[in-house]
C-alpha cells in the first residue's frame, strides 16, 4: 500500500503526539547527565558568598516559558538556598509576570523570605543595551521604583547597591533580543560583572562560543535539558525534570524517523537504478 | 468568581490550542479564527502596553509632575511626534530625521560593543595554548576549536582560488561547518519538542487534570 506524503505526515504528527503524551502521563524517570556548561553556571552561584546581591533578568514571554521558567525557578531557589539577595529585572514586558510567577512558586518552600529584604522585582524597562549601560552608572535612575511602587531608597535590599558593579553576578534568561547577549556585552565585557544565563535550545549553539577562556559567559543553560540538569544539581524535582522523559522519547522517535526516511530514499534509488 | 474566571480561561486556552493544532490535519476555519484572534490581541496588547508602561511613566507622568525639571524630555517627545508624521504622505519626509538619529545612535553604540565582544574577545579566546589543559579530552577540544576556527574562517576567504593546500583547508572548514549545522538542527528539534511538551502538559494537566 502506498501512502501519500500528506497522509504520511499526519501519521508522523500523530505518533509524535502520542510519544510525547505518554511519558507525561506515565513518567519513566530517566536520568540526565550534567554538562560542563550547566556545572559552570551552578558553581558561579554556589561559590558566591552569602548576603551578596545578584540580578536575575527575565527576558522572555510566555511563548518560551516551558524552557525558561524552570531555569528561573531553579536559579531563584539556588540563590535563596545560598542566602543571596535577588533583584529581578525584565528587558521584555511580560518578563515581569514571569518573575512574579517564579517567586510565587519558589516562596512556597521559603516562606521566611521577604519582599524588599531578600528579593525585589524592579520590573520592565525599555531600551535593552542602553538600559543596562545606564544601570552601570546609576541603577536608581533606571529603576526609581519597584513593581509595587516602593521608591528605590526605601528598599532595604538596595541600600548598598547603586551600580551594576555592586552586584555579584547577573543571570539573563533570554529568548531573543534584548537578552543574554546584551547583558554579556555590557555587564561582563564593560563592567566585569560575571554573567551567566539560560536560553532556548534554538539559540544555544549561538551562545556556546561565549563560554570561553575569556569567561564572557560563566556557563550556560541551553533549553529544557539544561534546566533539568540544574534542577538535579540543586536537588529539586521541578517541571523540567518531569518533562525530560517526553523530550528523550520524542528525540528517539525522530531519530527512528530520520533513519526510516533515509532507508526509504535508498531503496527507492536502488529500485530506480535496477529498472 | 476568581475560580470561575480561572476555569473559563483554561477552557479558552485549551480551545485555542486545539484550534492551532488542527492545522496539522489541514488548513481550516478554526485555525484561521485562532490565528486572526492572536494577531488582533497581540496588536491591542502592545498598543496598551506601550502607552501605559512606556509612554506614561517615562514621559507624560514625569512632565506632569515636574515640567521644568524634565524639560529635556521634550526632545524625545518632539522626535516621537515627528515619527508620527509618517501617517500623512505630505509630511512623511519629517519622519526621516528621527529615523536618522535612531540609526546613527544605534550603530554608534552597537559598533563598539560588537567589536569588543564578538571580534576582540572571541579572537583572544582562540589564542590559547591548547596543551595547557588538564585532561587529554580538553587538549583535543582545544585543538579542534583552533583548527575549526582557522579552517572555518578560511572557507570564507574568496580572494584566492582554492586549490591544493588551500582547498584542503577549506574542505576541513566545510566539515566543521556541517557539524555545527547538525548541532544547530539538533537543538532546534529540542526547542520545538519543548514547545509541544509545554502545550500537552497544559492540555493533560491544567485542562484535563490527567497529570498529577
Amino acid at each position: 500500500m502506498k501512502l501519500s506524503a500528506m497522509v504520511e505526515r499526519r501519521i508522523i504528527y500523530l505518533v509524535l503526539l502520542v510519544a510525547v503524551a505518554l511519558p507525561l502521563l506515565f513518567p519513566i524517570g530517566w536520568k540526565t547527565e550534567v554538562s560542563g556548561y550547566t556545572q559552570m553556571a551552578y558553581d558561579l552561584i554556589e561559590n558566591t558568598p552569602e548576603g551578596k546581591v545578584v540580578i536575575i533578568s527575565f527576558d522572555y514571554d510566555p511563548s518560551t516559558m516551558t524552557e525558561l521558567q524552570p531555569m528561573g525557578e531553579a536559579m531563584i531557589e539556588h540563590a535563596f538556598k545560598r542566602d543571596q539577595k535577588i533583584i529581578t529585572t525584565a528587558l521584555w514586558p511580560m518578563g515581569v509576570q514571569m518573575a512574579e510567577q517564579a517567586f510565587d512558586k519558589v516562596l512556597r518552600d521559603y516562606p521566611d523570605k521577604k519582599r524588599g529584604v531578600d528579593y525585589v522585582n524592579l520590573g520592565y524597562k525599555v531600551g535593552g543595551m542602553v538600559t543596562i549601560q545606564a544601570m552601570g552608572r546609576d541603577m536608581k535612575e533606571v529603576y526609581p521604583k519597584d513593581t509595587r511602587n516602593t521608591p528605590y531608597e526605601e528598599i532595604p535590599l538596595l541600600a548598598n547597591t547603586r551600580r551594576l558593579k555592586d552586584v555579584a553576578w547577573v543571570s539573563s534568561l533570554s529568548s531573543g533580543v534584548p537578552g543574554l547577549k546584551e547583558w554579556m556585552m555590557v555587564a561582563r565585557d564593560s563592567y566585569n560583572v560575571p554573567v551567566t544565563g539560560g536560553c532556548t535550545a534554538v539559540s544555544a549553539p549561538g551562545f556556546f562560543p561565549y563560554v570561553n577562556e575569556q569567561r564572557q559567559l560563566t556557563g550556560l543553560l541551553g533549553g529544557l535539558k539544561a534546566a533539568s540538569e540544574y534542577e538535579s544539581l540543586i536537588g529539586r524535582l521541578g517541571t523540567a525534570t518531569t518533562k525530560m522523559d517526553a523530550q528523550s522519547v520524542a528525540h528517539l522517535l525522530i531519530l527512528i524517523f530520520i533513519a526510516l526516511g533515509n532507508i526509504k530514499v535508498f531503496v527507492a534509488k536502488r529500485r530506480k537504478s535496477n529498472d | 468568581m476568581i475560580s470561575i474566571m480561572n476555569t473559563f480561561g483554561i477552557w479558552l486556552a485549551a480551545f485555542f490550542t486545539l484550534c492551532i493544532f488542527s492545522f496539522l490535519y489541514k488548513d481550516n476555519p478554526f485555525y484561521k479564527f485562532a490565528e486572526q484572534v492572536f494577531v488582533g490581541l497581540s496588536a491591542a496588547y502592545w498598543l496598551v502596553y506601550i502607552i501605559y508602561s512606556i509612554m506614561v511613566p517615562n514621559l507624560f507622568a514625569k512632565l506632569a509632575d515636574d515640567f521644568s525639571g524634565n524639560i529635556i524630555l521634550l526632545i524625545p517627545a518632539a522626535l516621537g511626534l515627528m515619527m508620527l508624521m509618517r501617517i500623512h504622505p505630505k509630511t512623511q519626509w519629517v519622519s526621516r530625521y528621527p529615523i536618522a538619529i535612531m540609526v546613527g545612535t544605534t550603530a554608534g553604540i552597537s559598533m563598539l560593543r560588537y567589536m569588543k565582544s564578538d571580534i576582540l574577545q572571541q579572537l583572544t579566546a582562540t589564542m590559547i595554548n591548547p596543551f595547557a589543559a588538564a585532561t587529554t579530552a580538553e587538549v583535543i577540544g582545544n585543538l579542534l576549536m583552533i583548527i575549526g576556527t582557522i579552517c572555518g574562517v578560511y572557507f570564507f576567504y574568496f580572494s584566492k582560488k582554492q586549490e591544493g593546500v588551500s582547498k584542503a583547508v577549506s574542505k576541513v572548514g566545510i566539515w566543521f561547518l556541517m557539524v555545527s549545522f547538525g548541532a544547530t538542527f539538533g537543538y532546534t528539534v529540542m526547542a520545538r519538542i519543548s514547545l509541544l511538551i509545554g502545550r500537552l502538559d497544559f492540555l493533560l494537566g491544567d485542562w484535563l487534570h490527567l497529570i498529577k
